[in-house]
């Protein structure tokens, strides 16, 4: 049974795959509100989606810092309220701030953990608990493939996104048995401006936002708990995953 | 709970602006009251923040607490109304079947003052063996009396004794403003006949006083009449509406051709002093409910179970042929029915509405004046053969007119047609009942809140004519100036810009 969506919030809205998940929903008929830290882009791209449409608004903005933890409760319930309900939430927001090679920086790690695992946290806690009572809706987490492993490059978003899959199916675990779908999405490298700075090198399988909005939207209708985008990284990470450590630590490609 | 109103004193507007973060932290309910509140034919439900509360002063707290947080309140009884009528989408339901004592009953006159959570099925089973019935009960006993009241609902002897509005001798209502009106026929009758069939948009019944109908027995004399066609239906009907007191078709909906509009007409008729040898026995509450098992075996509470792999085109195709041809055989046979059993058919197999899970139901039902209804119901069984969605039920009842405001009668017939909602099938649906709504209207029929799940803002204004509305609005507005009392219902069918 395929899930209708009618509304929808979509955290981290102004770029990258949350963007071109918000514009997809749009296209479909559904409600978002779009959730981002920069104002004048949200506005920008509210305007163009509800440019196309006729009558009410179809996209609603709210300018958020995922870090502001303690006003999400509020925003949380003003969003449902502002939409007349609520069937998906979907946490896009994410960093990923480069490291030099012998580079330990506990700053850039604390944002990354910040951004990707808390603020996921304190949205997602709010939406297992309505979505359990209501016993339906779904919560799609945009993980990473590199929560996977701890790759010596990216201590910081490797820690996060591995926190980030072990939340996601916790929370499944609580309430997957009450009607609600938690979808963990591990895309893989995607052209966004978050990957800007990356060595063409160092992205495989690279694909378009638009093209990892469909696949991860589809992934999530269809009911799967874990949607790797593309698909290959499913049999490709079985493999990285099942590489025993003593050999992972002397790959220098894996872990730079 | 006096908590949670004692955090809502903050005094902020509805409609003020609302930017900061800080002022949605000023608008929060309680999450841990929300709750997912169903409308009854489970084909929509509403998240919403719910207050169950026990008195009077309890309504006013939920009053002030919508205000103080600039939110708006479902007033919600049993939600036995098919659609959206008692739900209202990240609001405040106000739930009362809480409310539910019996405050006054004078057993020589037969009238009963109750509060507005009392169900039909109290009152009938507090007051039988008095020697009185409710003038007017749904198919079902389980609505509460403020919403039966607030829908103006009818029963099967519409036609004889109009709708349960005309035996309301009085109510108190709690309006927005905080003010209590006592009304009745003879004081505040604007809002008395507004308030009534008002759908809980102008205040909150806290107290409802009724007559009720002198009964000699606990037994009713019932007589089955086969019917071939629609419009032999409307003859037996027509025939026998100056001497029954109950009549209700049944119409099977797949039947096409010559058998187009068959169906089995109930008439039921009270007996008269002194038929019923031993009354006191009749009479009794025991005597009236209705059995738990079905043939002394199969207990009724998982029935549903059994019928669900009927509720489709091919078994209900099957189910009403059969209920067709055996009525061919029962056919004038007179047997004594219980009260309860013959009122509350619906209630026979509890939960039933579980067989048409998991996307439920929706049931549309339109009232026609007399001359126009046989054109128009058969161009709705027609329409509904042509859509390939056809009713699994249809209910055939005559109406007269009545004075209140917002009525759904007139002098006429109706049809109510059950209809199984599926994913795929909603968007035919509704157009069907878009096409369906456009007959009745032009044939100046009308349409009930209590059932509708499909009805849209123009085809609103189409049939109860601008005037009415106009009307309503206005009254509305002096009850209720922050328009505080807001249904999903009535945000579809009178804020709604679209069709």
């Amino acid at each position: 049974m395929s899930a209708r969506w009618n509304h929808a919030i979509v955290v981290g809205a102004s770029s990258g795959i949350g963007m071109a998940i918000a514009r997809e929903l749009v296209a479909g008929g559904c409600k978002v509100a779009l959730v981002a830290r920069r104002e004048s882009e949200l506005q920008t791209f509210a305007t163009e989606l509800n440019g196309r449409s006729i009558g009410s608004p179809v996209a609603l903005v709210y300018p958020h810092d995922v870090t502001q933890y303690e006003e999400v409760p509020a925003l949380f319930q003003q969003i449902c309220h502002d939409l007349s309900g609520l069937d998906a939430i979907v946490y896009a927001s994410g960093v990923m701030p480069q490291y030099a090679p012998e580079e330990y920086n506990f700053e850039k790690d604390q944002q990354q953990i910040e951004v990707n695992l808390l603020g996921a946290m304190a949205w997602i806690n709010q939406a297992a608990e309505r979505f359990g009572r209501g016993q339906t809706g779904t919560i799609v987490g945009i993980s990473s493939v590199a929560g996977d492993r701890g790759r010596g490059g990216m201590i910081g978003y490797a820690t996060s996104k591995a926190g980030f899959n072990a939340y996601l199916e916790a929370i499944r675990n609580r309430v997957g048995r009450l009607g609600v779908k938690v979808v963990t999405v591990k895309p893989g490298p995607v052209n966004t401006p978050m990957t800007e700075a990356l060595d063409r090198s160092k992205k495989p399988l690279l694909i378009e936002a638009d093209k990892a909005a469909h696949l991860i939207i589809d992934g999530a209708k269809r009911g799967k708990n874990v949607v790797y985008v593309p698909w290959m990284w499913r049999p490709i990470m079985a493999i990285i995953r099942s590489v025993p450590s003593f050999i992972f630590q002397r790959l220098k490609n894996l872990n730079s | 709970m006096s908590t949670a109103f004692e955090q809502g004193t903050l005094p902020l507007h509805a409609d003020a602006p609302l930017v900061t973060s800080t002022a949605f932290e000023t608008r929060m309910l309680p999450s841990e009251r929300l709750e997912r509140v169903w409308a009854w034919g489970m084909a929509d439900s509403a998240m919403s923040y719910v207050y169950r509360p026990t008195t009077v002063a309890g309504i006013r707290a939920v009053f002030e607490l919508a205000k103080a947080k600039g939110r708006t309140i479902a007033l919600r009884g049993a939600g036995r109304s098919y659609g959206d009528a008692s739900i209202r989408s990240e609001e405040i339901s106000l739930d009362l079947t809480r409310m539910k004592r019996i405050l006054e009953w004078d057993a020589d006159k037969g009238h009963i003052t109750v509060e507005p959570g009392t169900s039909i099925r109290d009152i009938w089973q507090y007051t039988i063996e008095d020697g009185w019935w409710p003038y007017v009960v749904s198919g079902t006993m389980f609505p509460t009396i403020g919403g039966a009241v607030a829908m103006n609902i009818h029963g099967k002897n519409n036609f004889a004794v109009g709708p349960i509005g005309d035996h309301v001798l009085s109510f108190d209502i709690l309006l927005p403003t905080g003010e209590i009106k006592h009304c009745s026929r003879l004081v505040n009758t604007g809002l008395f006949h507004a308030a009534i069939g008002g759908f809980g948009m102008l205040g909150c019944f806290t107290s409802i006083t009724l007559e009720l109908k002198k009964v000699y027995s606990g037994n009713l004399l019932v007589e089955p009449i086969s019917t071939s066609s629609l419009a032999e239906m409307m003859k037996v009907i027509e025939e026998r509406e100056s001497t029954a007191d109950y009549l209700v078709g049944w119409v099977d909906c797949f039947a096409k051709g010559d058998s187009l509009g068959r169906g089995l007409v109930h008439q039921a008729n009270y007996l008269a002093k002194g038929e019923d040898i031993k009354p006191a026995q009749t009479l009794r509450v025991e005597n009236q409910e209705l059995p738990d098992t079905i043939m002394g075996l199969v207990p009724k509470s998982i029935m549903w179970r059994f019928m669900k792999p009927f509720v489709n085109d091919f078994g209900s195709r099957l189910i009403n042929a059969a209920k067709f041809h055996s009525s061919r055989l029962s056919n004038h046979r007179s047997h004594l029915q219980s009260h309860a059993g013959f009122a509350f058919l619906l209630d026979y197999v509890p939960n039933w509405k579980w067989s048409y899970k998991p996307y439920g139901l929706i049931q549309y039902q339109s009232f026609v004046p007399k001359d126009k209804a046989y054109e128009v119901f058969m161009r709705q069984i027609l329409l509904q053969q042509k859509y390939g969605l056809v009713s699994y039920l249809g209910v055939f009842k005559r109406h007269r007119p009545d004075n209140f405001l917002m009525t759904h009668a007139l002098d006429g017939y109706s049809f109510a047609l059950d209809f199984k909602v599926t994913d795929k099938n909603r968007e035919r649906l509704w157009a069907l009942a878009a096409e369906m709504d456009k007959l009745v209207i032009e044939a100046g029929g009308r349409f009930y809140f209590a059932k509708d799940s499909t009805l849209s803002s123009s085809r609103l204004h189409a049939y109860l004519q601008e005037e009415r509305v106009q009307k309503f609005l206005s009254l509305k507005r002096q009850c209720d100036p922050d328009s505080l009392l807001q249904t999903n219902l009535y945000k579809r069918v009178f804020l709604s810009q679209n069709g």
